[in-house]
């Protein structure tokens, strides 16, 4: 059994609570089944599905913490989680940075699960992958795709009353096709709480048209352009920079948003007037768990308003030491963008390069946030308001803070990988090198 | 407290039981194993299910993991965290197709419904399954088994211990001008159980560890910061790693080590060298002939010789998310072309000790070995797992198939992969003598290669001039951007085999859903020519 309700889960919880001698203890709770299909050369490769339940326990005897987990539910393995993570705690030196854990809380609730997603049976999986091959196979080229779904349950409770409990599906589904002869090469994915969202068809179909326009790119000598950044391209870079929001190490000196003397950027405009950024657990498009890992209720959170550094978050530790709130770090990221599709962005562009994802995104510099990769699966050069042809795979060399400064436009926002961005224009974006690969 | 105090402390301790404050006894650190019996009745329920309903082939893994970490910043512990987890995998081939599922209810009746699941998967699959599977022979074993050779049993040695050596190289890097230190150690017990229906019943305990640091320093005068890493390594071995010895030291422009890490020392000199960084010139881009250490060349093995002969990626296996490779089989038959100079010779492993990837036999069964994929700079071969070893011709299969957990499925997964040291009697120090204009680098920096493995850059963790066979200054701001049959038939020198050393990472990434492997990669001290170097400098 993986998926247990609200009762059952308190009082499990409850029941190793009780076995504690520690100061604080917090139990968690997970449990999920997953399943997937994997295919390749147009022919299912592996496929699976794997349930598991584990609980951890964290002990704390005045400032010194250990942690364990185990995925065995009989009296003896639970007794051994909470004697290892006490012997653990005993022997641990002190850590003066320790934080009681929270009372009770109350959380604004979000809805993330689907009874659809956590059914899902592997013939629906098969049936999904053979949509996906099928549409490839009329267009004479080659897929590669996976499909994953899960659905499972989270539940902590601790010695200070506090409880928590929420259930989550989520699908996701990518596919690279490829021209036979290897010249060409196409992306698109998809991803959803509720499978009954998921046509792979559609996707498997703008997969094949860009691998069949990419073939025969045309290398184009590096330098900075005026470059289209597809969702998918915008995210990875953007997810990286809000990685970096942390209070704590700006204030230390080691951070993008550092200044020197323990002073930072808040409130600094680093980014163009159009760039809001924020989080928002209860979004009905990208919804998110309503409390951070350490318990703490999320809110709606400003990071970036109208290109000014609005918030950074903080951990508990942190907030008391320097008297501030506790913000947590951000549940999901939404990039406020307009109504243009990428389409309309495409039309109003005089010479620039579309972007269909990045590859590979490695930290350069951690103080500018430059970050090195390569574009992948569909790089086009725009003229006159129309895709003219492929070019070849740069390296880029290029901070998310920059671009973000230099952005044009924002399209249409949309889900990717849980978060929620629009495509985008941007000026100067920096390609340093070509790449052979497709 | 002494350093070798703490190794002291740890070996009393080790194989007892703690007794705390309390009076009450806990088990000690280390896993407790399944009795094999046990694992052979759950084994045989699973092959014979399978069986049973059809299956061809069948092969289950029960495995039990322990993992510990401790983190540290400066002065202090942030967590220390174990996380043990057992369950059991199961694979099938019906109808020419193969299924997986994976449970942790470690019960006859729970085996035996995961198994029918994944017979039942492979069934619905072989609808769209349009290659037949073909599985190379392989050799029954019988009831075997295999432990990784360690001293000292790294869970038995007491977290204080563990605690206080990352505290005291964090003193070491703040007492030399350190702004920030954190440390972590993560060791991980793989106990595995392999059976299967060609009659082989494995039973492994593999052990590994990864010490390391990061250090900072600020210079809050112009709000500037500049970072070094460790460059000790993550190995195959038991806590003996961290008892320093004078023989596992390489002195030179700053203290290298081999299979005995002085993390102490090496704070301390990182501290020094970050702050140095902070003043340090910015280099000029342009192109420099490059001497790479094996604490950086062994990522740059890794990413442009490892991947890219992976045999499933060069089939398009991984095509959507790996990547491919430029390394296509046309070139591989053709047995002409050049991925090195002549002087370049690369060797796939699972039989070397001290290395991330030593297992006696993989997770398909097969007994693990060496062979070459690049040899005296032709490509040679690639490394392949029982079901597509036939594609190349050969009916041996390499041994190279991994899975991160028993909830995973195996697939094929990189053995270490090194680079052949010379004879040559060239030393670190006649190396550099022979450079007029290039750049010494040291550690593993930003690292980044495209999805066919052709174009990548590289940065390290120091970086020194080299001016008419001396070292002229440090430098910053040093990344290099090659194409990897460019740079490796740009390789001009490698030294001896005294200067061998081993890398390596515990995630190297692969597959959907992403498993991580761990894998060491070794050479020596190497140069290569004209290679372009990039300022990725703010000021750039």
């Amino acid at each position: 059994m993986t998926m247990l309700t609200r009762d059952e889960s308190f009082e499990l919880l409850g029941g190793v609570l009780e076995k504690s001698e520690a100061d604080h203890c917090t139990v968690r709770l997970s449990g999920s089944t997953g399943g997937n299909i994997r295919y390749a050369r147009n022919s299912v490769s592996t496929a699976g599905v794997t349930t598991n339940m584990s609980l951890s326990v964290q002990s704390t005897f005045g400032q010194k913490t250990g942690s364990s987990s185990i995925n065995e539910f009989d009296e003896d393995s639970l007794t051994r989680a909470v004697s290892r993570s006490e012997e653990l705690a005993r022997l641990a030196p002190e850590n003066r940075e320790f934080v009681e854990p929270l009372g009770p809380q109350r959380y604004q609730e979000s809805n993330a699960y689907f009874e659809s997603t956590a059914s899902t049976t592997p013939e629906r999986r098969t049936r999904a992958a053979a949509d996906s091959i099928s549409v490839v196979r009329e267009n004479g080229l080659v897929a590669a795709g996976f499909i994953q779904d899960s659905g499972g349950f989270r539940a902590t409770r601790n010695s200070a009353g506090l409880f928590n409990y929420r259930r989550s599906s989520n699908v996701s589904f990518s596919v690279t096709v490829r021209t036979e002869d290897g010249t060409g090469s196409g992306w698109a994915s998809r991803d959803y709480n509720d499978v009954s969202l998921l046509n792979t068809s559609d996707a498997s179909r703008i997969a094949s048209e860009k691998a069949s326009a990419s073939a025969n790119a045309v290398a184009l000598d590096p330098g900075d352009f005026t470059v289209i950044l597809e969702p998918a391209a915008a995210h990875d870079l953007i997810r990286n920079m809000m990685f970096n929001f942390d209070a704590r190490r700006a204030e230390e000196g080691r951070s993008f948003l550092s200044k020197g003397g323990g002073e930072t950027k808040l409130g600094e405009k680093l980014m163009d007037d159009k760039v809001t950024i924020y989080s928002d657990h209860t979004h009905p498009d990208v919804p998110a768990a309503p409390w951070a890992g350490d318990g703490r209720p999320r809110a709606r959170t400003t990071w970036v308003e109208n290109g000014v550094i609005r918030n950074l978050s903080y951990s508990r530790y942190w907030a008391r030491h320097k008297g501030v709130e506790a913000t947590p770090r951000p549940a999901n990221i939404i990039l406020d963008g307009s109504d243009t599709s990428l389409e309309d962005i495409i039309r109003d562009t005089q010479r620039g390069i579309l972007v269909t994802r990045l590859w590979y995104i490695r930290t350069v510099d951690p103080r500018t946030l430059l970050y090195t990769g390569l574009t992948r699966d569909g790089t086009f050069l725009i003229e006159n308001g129309s895709v003219k042809h492929a070019v070849k795979n740069f390296r880029f060399n290029e901070s998310p803070v920059a671009f973000l400064n230099s952005v044009d436009v924002l399209g249409e926002p949309v889900r990717f990988n849980g978060n929620f961005i629009p495509p985008m224009r941007v000026r100067d974006f920096s390609f340093t090198s070509l790449s052979d690969a497709v | 407290m002494e350093r070798r105090d703490f190794l002291r402390v740890g070996g009393l301790a080790a194989g007892s039981l703690v007794i705390p404050a309390t009076g009450r006894a806990v088990p000690s650190g280390s896993l407790s194993p399944v009795p094999t019996g046990d694992k052979k009745r759950l084994a045989d329920v699973a092959l014979n299910t399978a069986t049973s309903r059809g299956a061809t082939y069948a092969d289950v893994r029960i495995g039990r993991y322990l993992n510990q970490s401790i983190s540290t910043r400066e002065d202090r512990v942030t967590s220390t965290a174990d996380t043990e987890s057992y369950g059991v995998g199961i694979r099938v081939i019906v109808n020419d197709t193969w299924g997986f599922a994976a449970t942790n209810d470690v019960t006859e009746d729970g085996i035996a419904s995961a198994t029918q699941q994944a017979v039942g998967i492979a069934v619905a699959n072989s609808v769209i399954s349009d290659e037949p599977i073909r599985l190379a022979p392989v050799e029954s074993y019988g009831e075997v088994s295999w432990r990784t050779p360690i001293e000292q049993n790294a869970f038995d040695v007491p977290v204080a211990d563990k605690a206080e050596l990352l505290l005291a190289a964090n003193a070491a890097a703040m007492d030399n001008g350190a702004s920030f230190v954190s440390s972590f150690l993560s060791q991980v017990n793989e106990q595995k159980y392999f059976a299967s229906t060609e009659g082989s019943y494995i039973d492994q305990d593999v052990h590994r560890l990864w010490p390391r640091f990061t250090v900072t320093a600020v210079d809050p005068s112009t709000g500037q910061f500049q970072t070094r890493n460790s460059l000790g390594e993550p190995v195959g071995m038991g806590y003996e790693y961290l008892d320093p010895r004078d023989e596992a030291k390489y002195p030179g422009i700053t203290m290298r080590y081999g299979l005995h890490y002085d993390m102490i020392e090496d704070a301390a000199l990182a501290a020094e060298q970050a702050r140095e960084k902070l003043s340090a010139a910015s280099v000029e881009a342009g192109r420099y002939d490059l001497v790479l250490d094996p604490t950086h060349l062994w990522l740059t093995i890794h990413e442009s010789v490892g991947h890219p002969l992976e045999l499933d990626r060069v089939l398009g296996y991984e095509a959507n998310y790996a990547g491919t490779s430029f390394a296509t089989l046309d070139k591989w038959r053709s047995g002409t072309f050049n991925y090195g100079s002549p002087i370049v010779n690369f060797i796939a492993d699972k039989t070397q000790f001290g290395s991330l990837g030593y297992v006696g036999y993989d997770d398909e069964g097969v007994r693990t070995k060496r062979w070459y994929l690049v040899r005296n700079g032709i490509l040679v071969n690639y490394q392949a797992t029982r079901d597509q070893v036939h594609i190349l011709g050969q009916n041996e299969p390499h041994g190279s198939s991994y899975a991160q957990s028993w909830s995973a499925v195996q697939f094929q997964r990189m053995p270490n992969v090194s680079l052949e040291t010379t004879d040559n009697g060239v030393s670190v120090e006649d190396m550099i003598s022979g450079v007029e204009r290039g750049i010494y680098i040291l550690g593993r920096g930003s690292y980044s290669i495209d999805q066919q493995r052709y174009n990548f850059q590289f940065g390290g963790q120091l970086f020194y001039e080299i001016r008419d066979g001396q070292i002229d200054r440090m430098l910053k701001d040093v990344a290099y951007q090659s194409n990897t049959q460019d740079f490796w038939n740009a390789c001009s020198q490698i030294c001896d085999a005294s200067d061998y050393r081993l890398g390596g990472s515990f995630f190297d990434g692969k597959g959907q859903p992403p498993q991580v492997s761990a894998v060491s990669h070794g050479c020596a001290t190497s140069r290569f020519d004209d290679i372009d170097v990039i300022n990725t400098g703010s000021d750039s």
